[in-house]
């Protein structure tokens, strides 16, 4: 019951906002409604045992890239965007295939049957995710630390001024 | 239902705890720090001492009429203090007050406090913008650059208990200390590391930037008018205390004290050692605040960039060698 | 009882959104945020599948953790490069960043 209404609570604030985020014509107010949209998921994540990953996902998604994303809007064009045209001659066609993928995403997850586990999650997330990392799934851990120092480099590099 | 009065009772006991022991009392102890850093009397006219000074201060701000600035956008302009006030409060959470005395011993105790504090600064940054006031969005710009900045060398000190403790909940780490002997370089680097980035991250001087009011007027809540500009001031309190207590948490033992106090018990005994090293802390943050002159922006981030970061990730690899190496 | 399915409906319509910013938007800052939603949703799905159809190694928070990191790499450099070609076209909508050289 309580976790019916708390899915039902995160989902309404997830597809409310992502709205905004998809349609204000501000570019502030979208970047500013993405971050309910992310909170919700993190509150979908502590509703499915995901403790850790909801941590993780407010203090990058939420607390780092948002930030980010906002910084650049306001770099950039900030409210001066208002004035120029947000979207492009692209939307009826652009809503047919949204609704259409939607529809077929729907009908075949909901269609499809399943397997369901008998087994439960390990009792503590956080440490069950650093062992899965550091032991199945430490090559994938490994590629991922060469690609952010990359990009790393590759965002300073881009980024700066040319003396 | 047991559950539910117990999370009613405990938001209702913090959130009076952060609204009189923190917001108004610390603001207060500032103003009387300031005052004997400076060799002044400080407040002294309302109440005993001036002690009613604060509440004094309160009641004309809940007087004074709300001020929306021309072409401010009026939605974000009234969300972002209520953003950077529940962020604040929100942090509460995983403080442990005293041997089981806490809202909720989380898994991810830490990361979970360092999460909804970086929340704060969407907060501001949004504060800055909705304002219309080029000072102010200076000042969320500066103060999104600099919390970003700063939340790394933040993260990565407490990163070093958590690998010298072997856990994330705040309560499992005070129970973990004294720390074994052997760590103490590294936990001695993470606790300075700290103390800087807290420093940067609760935006105070030497690095408040963000509402350096010789060049910014006051940053972002340069536009807000009394009850909004108190819920600022309920944020930034809440969140010095909540990163001092985190300190204190993290580094000074927690609710242990050096001796139990005779008479009143284990709980009692907890809650007064914690407190007593929390404002301790903030004192000395109030101390470094009235003594030291303020950074240059880019000072602010080389600082940070430049020193904390490779300190904290190098003081992090020196945690695991230790830990390795003492089998 | 919430089930499996209905993280599944709520993630669909989640990428449903996120691709009709990515088809319509002109701002490229905004295409990039469809991104983002639409990598949210695949989350939802990665963690949804763990709890209710295979809990072992928690393989799908692994998924969902490298995709969160890819997403923060996307979103340093893709915006690296929004505020490069701010620079020099003064432009972020999309459809005006047409050079192939300048």
């Amino acid at each position: 019951m309580a976790e019916a209404v708390a899915f039902y609570g995160l989902t309404a604030v997830a597809l409310g906002a992502s709205l905004m985020v998809v349609l204000s014509r501000n570019m502030v107010h979208a970047a500013v409604s993405l971050i309910p949209v992310l909170l919700a998921i993190a509150g979908y994540y502590v509703l499915l045992g995901a403790e850790f990953l909801a941590a993780i996902q407010i203090l990058i998604y939420a607390g780092a890239i948002t930030v980010l994303i906002l910084f650049v809007i306001l770099l950039t064009e900030g409210a001066t965007g208002l004035r120029v045209r947000p979207r492009n001659e692209q939307v009826p066609l652009g809503a047919i295939t949204c609704l259409v993928l939607a529809a077929l995403l729907i009908a075949v997850l909901t269609r499809t049957p399943w397997p369901q586990t008998r087994s439960s999650l390990p009792e503590y997330n956080p440490g069950a995710v650093g062992e899965s990392f550091l032991t199945a799934y430490v090559l994938p851990f490994e590629a991922m630390s060469l690609l952010i120092v990359a990009c790393l480099v590759g965002a300073i590099v881009v980024a700066r001024r040319e003396e | 239902m047991a559950e539910v009065i117990r999370i009613v009772l405990s938001v209702v006991i913090v959130f009076t705890f952060v609204a009189v022991g923190v917001a108004l009392f610390l603001v207060l102890m500032e103003r009387k720090v300031s005052a004997w850093v400076q060799a002044r009397i400080g407040p002294r006219h309302v109440g005993p001492y001036g002690a009613l000074q604060t509440v004094a201060d309160l009641l004309k701000l809940l007087q004074k009429e709300h001020i929306l600035p021309a072409g401010a956008d009026r939605l974000m302009f009234a969300a972002a203090p209520v953003v950077v006030a529940v962020a604040a409060l929100l942090s509460y959470v995983v403080l442990p007050w005293g041997p089981g005395v806490i809202v909720r011993d989380l898994g991810v105790g830490v990361l979970y406090f360092t999460s909804v504090l970086s929340l704060e600064v969407v907060g501001i940054l949004t504060a800055g913008w909705a304002s219309n006031n080029k000072y102010a969005l200076l000042g969320g710009l500066r103060s999104a650059a600099q919390m970003v900045s700063y939340e790394l060398p933040l993260g990565f000190s407490i990163l070093t208990v958590a690998t010298i403790t072997g856990t994330l909940s705040t309560v499992r780490m005070v129970e973990a200390q004294p720390y074994p002997w052997y760590t103490y370089p590294s936990v001695i680097v993470a606790g300075l590391v700290f103390l800087v980035a807290a420093t940067a991250e609760s935006n105070r001087i030497p690095f408040d930037l963000p509402e350096a009011e010789s060049e910014l007027v006051a940053g972002y809540f340069s536009e807000y008018s009394p009850l909004r500009f108190a819920l600022f001031q309920l944020g930034e309190y809440g969140s010095l205390f909540a990163t001092s207590a985190l300190f204190v948490t993290l580094f000074l033992g927690g609710w242990r004290g050096p001796f139990e106090l005779p008479l009143v018990g284990p709980v009692v005994d907890g809650i007064f050692w914690f407190l007593l090293k929390t404002y301790a802390v903030v004192f000395f943050f109030m101390w470094v605040r009235w003594t030291y002159p303020r950074f240059r922006i880019d000072q602010l981030l080389n600082v940070s960039w430049k020193l904390l970061l490779p300190v904290s990730l190098a003081n992090l690899l020196l945690a695991g060698l230790l830990i390795a190496g003492s089998g | 009882m919430i089930g499996l399915e209905h993280y599944l409906v709520s993630s669909a319509l989640l990428f449903a959104a996120g691709l009709f910013a990515v088809l319509t938007r002109r701002n490229a800052v905004a295409i990039l945020m469809g991104i983002e939603l639409m990598l949210n949703a695949a989350n939802i799905n990665f963690v949804a599948f763990t709890k209710f159809v295979s809990p072992e190694l928690v393989r799908g928070h692994i998924a969902a953790l490298i995709v969160i990191a890819l997403a923060a790499c996307e979103a340093a450099v893709g915006l690296a490069l929004v505020i490069s070609a701010y620079r020099h076209l003064e432009t972020v909508q999309v459809d005006e960043i047409n050079l192939m050289k300048w």
